[in-house]
């Protein structure tokens, strides 16, 4: 069942004056519920002019836009959307705004209506997803804080809000190598345990190449490529073409295999890749056996 | 949804009204302000608005940017149009409503400072529409640069100016993301009495105003590592130059303000 389905959106800037800017041309697709779709393209190529349609926060200019099957254009129960859709902004860490973490990470919850002991659970368990520790930063105004921890708060500020989807806009940007991993596990891990659809805006080939079941690729607006990351990072000429590259392992495997090694090329996390290589080191030691039998034989 | 909305935002062209010398846009539009202040004939008026006219079209913008302009600006004209409308005593009463009076010189009146208002509004988008903000201070500053005799610190005056007006888009822009990050976590910055409505605004205007001091911080530390001190024997990139098209503009404004002064 699809949950996000879009058709021709075209999505103008400022449209009737002289900052006119086409951030999204004929752009149609379809997300299903359950999945975890990444969206990539250049730097100002759309993608988040595209996750704010998703989430109701402004319409297209032009298409057809339904989301948890409601009507996007629809602008009084576009407004209501933010209780199914959840969006974490691009820097979203310049967006807070009470005096505690907290009361941030409560606001969500409490524009839902929700009694004080959900909130409280609600938070609590919001700030355990991202890594930190209630007790410690609740009461922490997130002035004080780092940028990578104020990042953390931000996104649990949406989290509690338990959506049915789930869209980040570059989340890991910023973070800790342990602290992206962690994240991107527990994100996956509530779509698996909750049905929640994740849509993902990244720049990390690698992290799109690891979680991702679907993606898309952007290219000034307009969609490039769309299906599995198997089959969009075996178009590694395209890719380059629209400002993006394959993940490394994806691009290791091409090197060995383009040098005559014979390695599977459909290989898209380090796991598998060492595990290729791995056997191919095995298969060339046993190679070797073979052929240093075959000379003691002959002596 | 706020940017972009801004009243007489700098659109860059290559007109011959935008390739003036900033000081002669500033001279020419001050002087046709001041006509159109102190002109109390219709033929005055008739002969200002047919010059705005003139130099509008000279610009090369379209015209739907100088009616926004007026139109973000119909609340004080309504109201001042009104005041005079109605307050202005008169004997030759053209309407009666109760115990307000519509007296022929209060149309006048009422009329007079319209169109008064109007102009000026007009000509003073055409200065911002046309001149980027850079040059417009260096403009000022290069007038008013003999004060500095008197001790008044005319460049750094020029150089507030420049950033306050750099940071105007900067901050609107950052205000729109901040309501849209808000909004999306349901936030209702719209709705409620007048009393709830500055309540909602509040948690919008301390994000904007951490995220502008952080940046003021950030911008002085920039300019001082990179030894910025002020005024003493600065140079410009594009120093200003006076050619022919700029006299002639100043000459042609300054005889219609002596005109308009009654000389
Ligand atoms: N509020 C806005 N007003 C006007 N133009 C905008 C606005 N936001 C984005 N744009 C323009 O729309 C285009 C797409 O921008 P968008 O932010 O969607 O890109 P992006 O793919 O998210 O880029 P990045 O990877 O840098 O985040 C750009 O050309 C940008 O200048
Ligand atoms: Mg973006």
């Amino acid at each position: 069942m699809s949950i996000i389905k879009a058709e021709n959106l075209t999505h103008i800037y400022s449209q009737g004056t002289p900052f006119e800017v086409t951030s999204l041309k004929d752009i149609s697709l379809e997300i299903k519920q359950g999945e975890f779709y990444a969206l990539v393209g250049a730097t100002g190529s759309g993608k988040s002019t595209l996750v704010q349609l998703f989430n109701g926060i402004m319409a297209p200019t032009r298409g057809n836009l339904q989301v948890c099957g409601v009507d996007v254009s629809n602008s009084a129960l576009r407004r209501e959307l933010w209780r199914k859709v959840g969006l974490v902004f691009q820097q979203p860490e310049q967006q807070l705004f009470e005096e505690t973490v907290y009361k941030d990470v409560a606001f969500g919850p409490i524009n839902l209506g929700l009694s004080v002991a959900e909130v409280e659970e609600r938070v609590a368990d919001a700030l355990h997803l991202v890594g930190l520790e209630p007790d410690r930063v609740s009461d922490m105004s997130p002035f004080s804080l780092s940028g990578g921890i104020r990042r953390k708060v931000a996104i649990a500020g949406v989290l509690a809000l338990h959506t049915e989807v789930l869209v980040l806009d570059e989340p890991t940007a910023g973070l800790d190598p342990v602290s992206r991993r962690q994240l991107m596990e527990r994100i996956d891990c509530l779509r698996k345990e909750r049905g929640v659809t994740v849509v993902l805006v990244s720049h990390s080939m690698e992290e799109v190449a690891r979680w991702a079941g679907r993606m898309a690729v952007l290219d000034h607006g307009r969609l490039a490529l769309e299906g599995s990351p198997l089959e969009i990072f075996n178009k590694s000429v395209k890719l380059r073409s629209v400002g993006l590259d394959v993940p490394l392992t994806v691009e290791l495997m091409l090197q060995l295999s383009a040098n005559g090694k014979p390695v599977r090329t459909d290989i898209l996390t380090t796991e598998d890749a060492v595990d290729e290589i791995a056997r191919l080191l095995k298969q060339s030691d046993k190679n070797k056996d073979i052929l240093s039998q075959h000379e003691t034989n002959h002596d | 949804m706020l940017a972009g909305r801004t009243f007489g935002q700098y659109i860059p062209g290559n007109s011959f009204f935008h390739r003036l010398d900033p000081r002669a846009k500033v001279v020419c539009v001050l002087a046709i302000a001041i006509s159109v202040i102190i002109a109390n004939k219709w033929y005055e008026f008739t002969l200002l608005a047919g010059l705005t006219m003139l130099l509008i079209f000279l610009s090369r913008l379209p015209a739907r940017l100088f009616i926004g302009g007026l139109r973000s600006f119909w609340v004080l004209l309504a109201i001042t149009f009104l005041v005079q409308l109605l307050f202005t005593p008169g004997n030759d009463v053209l309407l009666a409503l109760g115990p307000l009076r519509v007296s022929r010189e209060g149309l006048e009146a009422g009329s007079l400072i319209f169109v008064r208002l109007s102009l000026v509004i007009l000509i003073a988008s055409l200065l911002t529409l046309t001149t980027s903000p850079i040059n417009l201070t260096a403009g000022l500053e290069s007038i008013f640069a003999p004060l500095k005799r008197v001790g008044v610190p005319t460049h750094e005056l020029a150089m507030m100016m420049t950033i306050a007006l750099r940071f105007v888009p900067i901050l609107l822009t950052e205000a729109d993301i901040i309501i849209k990050s808000q909004q999306s976590r349901g936030a209702r910055l719209n709705s409620g009495g007048v009393v709830g409505r500055a309540k909602n605004l509040l948690p919008l205007f301390v994000p904007l105003f951490a995220g502008a001091l952080r940046r003021a911080e950030e911008l002085a530390i920039a300019m001082e590592a990179r030894c910025y001190r002020g005024g003493a024997n600065r140079t410009r990139m594009n120093s200003l130059v006076f050619r022919l098209p700029d006299y002639i503009i100043i000459s042609i404004s300054l005889a219609v303000l002596a005109g308009a002064a009654g000389l």
